[in-house]
């Protein structure tokens, strides 16, 4: 039974009290199956969050690898048994890394971390409804996802160790359990995870769109919505209609693996022996793989996006610059995203005259993804901004974008690409672009809307300063010098740079990269702090900190079921009304109605609203003949 | 106050967002239908290996079996809708034993397939393969409408407001058709590459 649909037969009962009083709920209905979105955003958040931590210290180990690729640890023989045989990694391990933080920081922290967290949260908040549109699926949801997260981890736990085949389980290597370690029992538990998570994101994103189209509050038509209920919007269709390819090209490889098929294997040799297989085609896997994968990328950098805009937008104290285009540009980003997957294999052998299609529709989404950025701008551009830690992570996520973005456009072009294709040139790339800038995207959310995920608590400033100074110099530190190794033809995956004599030169580098990252992820140690101590100890905030227009921090400190007490209020008009001239605050909430600011009314907020300019016109004339006789 | 309770009662009582969430599923489920056929026309344009093969008449009846089970579907939900009850779960039944013998149909079909023909799921031409994944992953499909249109006749037992039982109904009516089209696009698809 819905714990939601409880708190209303309670309030048909006792009437008197306020509605505040009714919950019932035990230990097990408040914290653990919690049908409540904004229970279920916080679970969301703190699992992505433990996630993202494990995926972040998977990171610093194959970085210390490379940076020190001859030196032995006896401590990581300690830590890690024989993953790290003689204080060192284990290459196979190495490969098994690699994957897994891919894995965990694309799926598990960047699209359930993210999504999970936000569209929970501010959903419902936003759009004013009393909660999910099928709160049962959404608590399910929750638990599928942490299910996949336990057996990606439980992979660490078996004799030959996690899937090791990168992130994006290319057959062969992923088809052949004997290929090597990372392709045996790591693999298998890695394919039965990514179902659970599928499954979890599928039930997400089918109630977000479902909230988004039918629970919207009176007054609350699509183009009154905030920019980033637009983003989980269009990020939960991208969701409900590329994910499920994936299933299709994971069932697929179930298939050859576990029983024999061959819809990707052909002519195998393995260990010196002929293996069965005839016929397959791996190149199929890859446009199964990518026409999940590319629209997996912007699944990750929309909810950023509308995230930034937002923040950016309240923190200016000036509205959105370019709202329409702001929208019509993340709907052409969710369009373009399902014909550009071929960019990802310019090198397989693809028609060249294919690839050149694939090259011009890729080139084609630097125009959405530029309106945006120059959007941003110019809504920060003589803004009288806010330097909240908020404000700066979502400053931080255009740096990342923009200094990522231009470098798409180089690998977007199918002759560099031959080039460029799987060296530390795409490895930059792509951790700016979409790793960094999502990241900061998701942090800026979690200080802005903190309050909202734990009742009216603040997070400390002065650490959330220090979190985003040494991370964004230090996440720059890592990524920029990638670039240059890349177009020197520096490999990604590899294990040990010593063994080419060509890539020694990189060594110091990679030693600085490596110092950079152990920094920043000490950084991460003042947010994890700041984000847990301030859940009891954080300073208490008012109902609406940040003099925000949109309706969630019009809801009661105190989450409650249901949102908000008695009717949920309605909305008059867009969320960015910052410093209208004419009015005596620099922020008008959407719940004000226009009768209640003519001094700031424009003729244009009455377009379809004949009655309303006449009652305008009257007004400023009335007010002019006032102004005469002064 | 009073308007207020009024008020949480719609919030309560408003089923179409719910409704909504089905339609959602059934074009997620669509893509992976799209996925695998697409697959398909990936894998045979690009080898050269076409089905060679042609397709035992027992999809035929299996086909129509189907489709006449999308019949007492609809009309269990006309039933339904002119508070014939009884009829409603006439119907329902029939629907369920439908889509069992259908089941039965397809997985008699596999038999044909292997034992009589000696085309194998373990295939080096992968084009035969695929029908047994297309025909499989239908079959799960069809395994969850069966539970849903269960769920819909316990609901129908139990007497519920006509308002939740119209609702399961449709519920199941979406699905249940959408399984009906979605094969029927499956086998249309098969019969024009049997070459």
């Amino acid at each position: 039974m819905s714990s939601t649909l409880a708190v209303h037969g309670h309030g048909a009962e006792h009437h008197d009290h306020g509605h505040e009083h009714h919950h019932h709920d035990t230990f097990i209905t408040k914290y653990v199956f919690s049908q409540d979105h904004k229970m279920i955003a916080k679970q969301f958040l703190i699992t992505g969050i433990t996630m993202a931590v494990i995926a972040m210290i998977l990171s610093l180990l194959f970085r210390i690898q490379l940076a020190y690729p001859d030196k032995s640890f006896p401590l990581l023989e300690t830590l890690l048994g024989r993953f790290a045989p003689g204080g060192r990694l284990d290459p196979e391990f190495y490969l098994s890394l690699v994957t897994i933080h891919g894995t965990i920081m694309v799926f598990f922290v960047l699209t359930a971390g993210l999504s999970g967290t936000f569209s929970n949260l501010l959903i419902p908040l936003q759009c004013g409804s009393r909660d999910m549109a099928s709160p049962f699926v959404n608590m399910l949801s929750y638990w599928f996802f942490l299910t996949a997260s336990v057996i990606m981890l439980a992979s660490f736990f078996v004799q030959k160790g996690p899937a090791g085949a990168g992130w994006t389980i290319y057959p062969p290597l992923s088809a052949l359990p004997k290929a090597m370690k990372g392709s045996d029992l790591g693999m298998t538990l890695w394919l039965i995870s990514m179902v659970c998570f599928i499954g979890s994101s599928l039930m997400g994103g089918i109630n977000y769109v479902s909230t988004v189209l039918n629970m919207r509050t009176k007054g609350m038509d699509l183009w009154k919505m905030p920019l980033t209920v637009w983003a989980f919007f269009l990020t939960a269709i991208l969701g409900i209609l590329s994910f499920p390819v994936l299933v299709a090209g994971v069932v697929l490889l179930i298939f050859d693996r576990s029983f024999g098929t061959s819809f990707y294997l052909s002519d195998i040799v393995l260990a010196g022996k002929v293996m069965p297989f005839s016929g397959g085609s791996p190149i199929l896997f890859q446009h199964l793989f990518w026409f999940l994968g590319h629209p997996e990328v912007y699944i990750v950098i929309m909810p950023a996006m509308g995230i930034a805009s937002e923040v950016i937008a309240v923190n200016s104290r000036k509205p959105i610059f370019g709202y329409h285009a702001m929208v019509y540009s993340l709907i052409g980003i969710t369009t373009l995203s399902f014909i550009v997957w071929g960019h990802h294999m310019f090198v397989t052998g693809m028609n060249p005259f294919l690839g050149g299609v694939f090259m011009i529709t890729t080139l084609i989404i630097a125009v959405p993804s530029a309106v945006k950025t120059f959007n941003w701008l110019a809504t920060i551009w003589r803004g009288n901004i806010r330097f909240t830690p908020a404000m700066l992570f979502a400053i931080g996520m255009v740096s990342f974008f923009i200094s990522g973005g231009v470098t798409g456009i180089w690998l977007g072009n199918s002759a560099l690409d031959i080039n460029l294709h799987d060296t530390y040139f795409v490895v930059a790339h792509f951790h700016l672009v979409m790793g960094s800038a999502a990241i900061f995207g998701m942090l800026a959310g979690v200080y802005h809307w903190y309050p909202k995920l734990f009742a009216g608590r603040l997070m400390d400033e002065k650490l959330g300063y220090l979190h985003f100074w040494i991370t964004f110099i230090c996440a720059y530190l890592v990524f920029f010098p990638m670039h240059f190794m890349g177009l020197d033809g520096v490999p990604r995956r590899y294990y040990e740079m010593t063994a080419f004599p060509s890539f020694n030169k990189w060594m110091s580098v990679n030693i600085l990269i490596t110092w950079s990252a152990i920094t920043a992820g000490l950084a991460q140690v003042a947010f994890l702090y700041n984000f847990f101590s301030s859940i009891w100890f954080g300073k208490r905030a008012t109902q609406n900190p940040w003099n925000a227009n949109t309706l969630e921090w019009t809801a009661p400190i105190e989450h409650m079921h249901g949102n908000w007490p008695g009717e949920i209020p309605t909305v008059y008009r867009w969320p960015y009304d910052y410093s209208k001239p004419g009015h005596d605050a620099d922020f008008i909430p959407q719940t004000v109605p226009l009768s209640e600011t003519m001094s700031s009314n424009l003729p244009h907020d009455f377009e379809d609203n004949p009655a309303g300019l006449e009652q305008y016109n009257a007004w400023v004339k009335a007010h002019k003949a006032n102004e005469a006789v002064k | 106050m009073m308007a207020q309770q009024v008020h949480q009662e719609k919030d309560r009582l408003d089923l179409a967002p719910k409704k909504f969430v089905m339609w959602l599923f059934v074009f997620a489920s669509f893509m992976i239908f799209a996925a695998l056929t697409s697959g398909f026309i990936v894998y045979a344009g690009g080898h050269g290996h076409a089905l060679n093969l042609r397709l035992p008449d027992i999809f035929i009846y299996s086909t129509s079996v189907i489709v006449l089970s999308s019949l007492t579907m609809f009309m269990a939900s006309r039933s339904a809708k002119r508070l014939e009850f009884d009829r409603q779960r006439l119907f329902l039944w029939l629907t369920v034993a439908l889509g069992i013998l259908f089941f039965v149909l397809q997985v008699y079909g596999w038999y044909i397939l292997t034992y009589k023909m000696g085309i194998y799921f373990v295939n080096p031409n992968a084009s035969q393969s695929f029908i047994y994944v297309f025909t499989g992953v239908h079959l799960l499909h069809i395994v969850a409408g069966i539970m849903v249109l269960l769920s819909a006749l316990y609901i129908s037992y139990r007497n519920r407001p006509q308002a939740i039982n119209l609702y399961r109904m449709e519920i199941a009516s979406i699905f249940w058709h959408f399984l009906d089209i979605m094969w029927i696009y499956l086998y249309v698809f098969l019969l024009l590459n049997q070459n």
